[in-house]
């Protein structure tokens, strides 16, 4: 049965200017896999109350549970997790939630993950699940975010790359550059994949995750290219608030 | 601020808890045949919009209405006549 | 009462006592969308207005002619089941009494249906006597297309779900036909003054 939970806020990790990881310790988490989330909820002291989904960002290995929170200028329940909440605090929580959108390490299939702006969130549990039981998959991650600084995990993924595991991680900035930036310079496109994805006949396993337009643009030029649309697997991202 | 039409579109992923909590297991991976056009996806593909008086499952592929879930009053209203068969573990 | 989030406020929701405001209700300053499918996009070129049904002759508008009706501006306040209410909303409109004006007709009630194919049920009744609009301005602007233009009615004393966006015409019917929400949970009236959001309200 899935059932709330109250967690505690233990530390907060200001990954970026706008996004910050909250690491929570959970009393009876029943452990989780790569790719799932929690719906967090919030109540007022008037009673009102809303939900948010957000993805789960430590790997299954991770005794603490981490989510990650970009924090929307408007938003309403972005700015309480990253700027009010304090550490000791709790949190009420249910999950772990998902069964399609998962990876298990022993699919060996290599691996190729599109994430665009907090869309990495739930491709990095993969990614930090499969260093914690040292995998060897080869795993492509193809991320996109708006400027260098926005970047989410930056100095981890380079750490994990250089490592030299199988994993490499390709760049792309698309509202800023800095001054002898390498990486691509503009949103995912079909030449962007085909330089980056692994080729067909490796039959690759596909995950996509980030707004809503980048997901189906990414989803749709795969198949077009040639890529199994059962080995490819979507989750949108988007205001859920009314 | 401008809402894109896009941008309140989500999928099946984003009522994982909603069905967990209808269905008492996890439904993102079950696979879905639509009535109207006869396409088989998994629940974590159909697209969900969530922003209504409640939720609207649309087929991916013809845009019909699959499932409407309406919550309120302690009861929940589920009209799935749009799903011609769901095939989900029993595990 | 269960937990409570510390320092959680929410977005700013005004539940000051207020004559205006139904039960359950609480007063924003924006405007949310709500939407149960994608946004039609109808070309003004393309777009007709029709009343159907038990009619003898059925009645149909293109934008040219449904712009050479008198128009009026209202204000209202609106309320959303999903318990949301904004007060003194502007539009501009065709009165539903100007549309129905000689229209003779045996049926009770009727059928509103949209680009997209939304459906809401009401009373005929509810729809005449300087209650209903069809409305294609909000506070003196073209209705954007994600609040429901070019053309929504307006229902105010209803539930706002009880007022069609992307209007496509009325059907007068002798039975009570259910709408897509009315099938599936939701009130078949909708008065938020007895606070009528679901069955059995």
């Amino acid at each position: 049965m899935l059932t709330w939970q109250l967690g505690e806020l233990a530390e907060l990790v200001q990954e970026t200017p706008k996004v910050a990881s909250l690491v929570l310790k959970m009393p009876d988490w029943p452990g989780h896999l790569a790719g799932q989330h929690v719906d967090v909820r919030v109540t007022a002291e008037d009673g009102y109350q809303t939900e948010r989904s957000y993805s789960i960002a430590s790997s299954p290995e991770d005794p603490r549970l981490a989510i990650t929170v970009e924090r929307l200028d408007d938003g309403e329940v972005s700015p309480y997790l990253v700027g009010e909440l304090r550490i000791g605090d709790k949190v009420e929580l249910r999950g772990p939630i998902g069964g399609w959108f998962v990876w298990r390490a022993a699919d060996e299939r290599p691996l190729l993950l599109v994430g665009g702006g907090s869309g990495v969130v739930p491709l990095m549990a993969m990614i930090r699940h499969r260093a914690a039981i040292k995998s060897t998959t080869p795993t492509r991650l193809l991320y996109s975010s708006r400027s260098q600084d926005d970047i989410i995990y930056r100095a981890e993924l380079d750490r994990l790359v250089s490592r030299a595991d199988g994993l490499t991680v390709a760049h792309t900035l698309t509202r800023m550059q800095p001054t002898g930036w390498k990486g691509y310079a503009r949103r995912i496109d079909r030449a962007m994949l085909g330089e980056v994805a692994w080729p067909k006949v490796q039959a690759p396993l596909i995950y996509v995750c980030g707004p809503t337009p980048l997901v189906e643009s990414v989803a749709s030029v795969l198949v077009e290219m040639g890529y199994d649309a059962g080995s490819i697997k979507t989750e949108r991202f988007g205001p859920t608030g009314g | 601020m401008t809402v894109l039409q896009s941008d309140m579109k989500l999928d099946g992923n984003a009522i994982g808890g909603l069905l967990r909590e209808i269905f008492t297991v996890e439904m993102t991976n079950a696979e879905g045949t639509c009535a109207t056009c006869g396409r088989v996806h998994a629940v974590g593909e159909v697209v969900v919009y969530m922003n209504a008086p409640g939720v609207v499952v649309r087929c991916p592929s013809c845009g019909a209405v699959q499932m409407r879930i309406v919550k309120g009053r302690e009861r929940y209203w589920v009209d799935f006549s749009g799903v011609r068969c769901i095939e989900f573990s029993s595990e | 009462m269960g937990f409570i989030s510390r320092g959680f406020r929410g977005k700013r929701r005004d539940t000051a006592s207020s004559s205006r405001l139904p039960p359950g209700q609480y007063i924003v300053t924006d405007y949310p969308v709500l939407s149960a499918g994608p946004t039609p996009h109808i070309p003004l070129n393309e777009w007709n207005f029709v009343v159907e049904g038990e009619i003898d002759k059925p009645k149909s508008w293109s934008w040219e002619e449904f712009r050479k009706l008198p128009t009026e501006q209202v204000t209202k306040d609106i309320h959303c089941v999903t318990k949301w209410s904004k007060f003194d909303t502007g539009w501009t409109g065709v009165s539903m009494d100007t549309i129905l004006e000689g229209v003779e007709t045996a049926a009770e009630f009727t059928v509103q249906f949209s680009y997209g194919g939304y459906t809401t049920n009401l009373p005929l009744e509810d729809l005449t006597g300087g209650k209903a609009w069809v409305v294609f301005e909000f506070d003196g602007q073209p209705l954007h297309p994600e609040h429901g233009g070019p053309a929504r009615m307006l229902v105010p004393h209803l539930y706002f779900w009880k007022s069609a966006k992307w209007i496509r015409g009325i059907r007068l019917v002798k039975e009570d036909e259910p709408g897509f929400w009315e099938t599936n949970g939701y009130h078949n009236y909708g008065d938020p003054w007895r606070e009528q959001r679901y069955w059995g309200d």
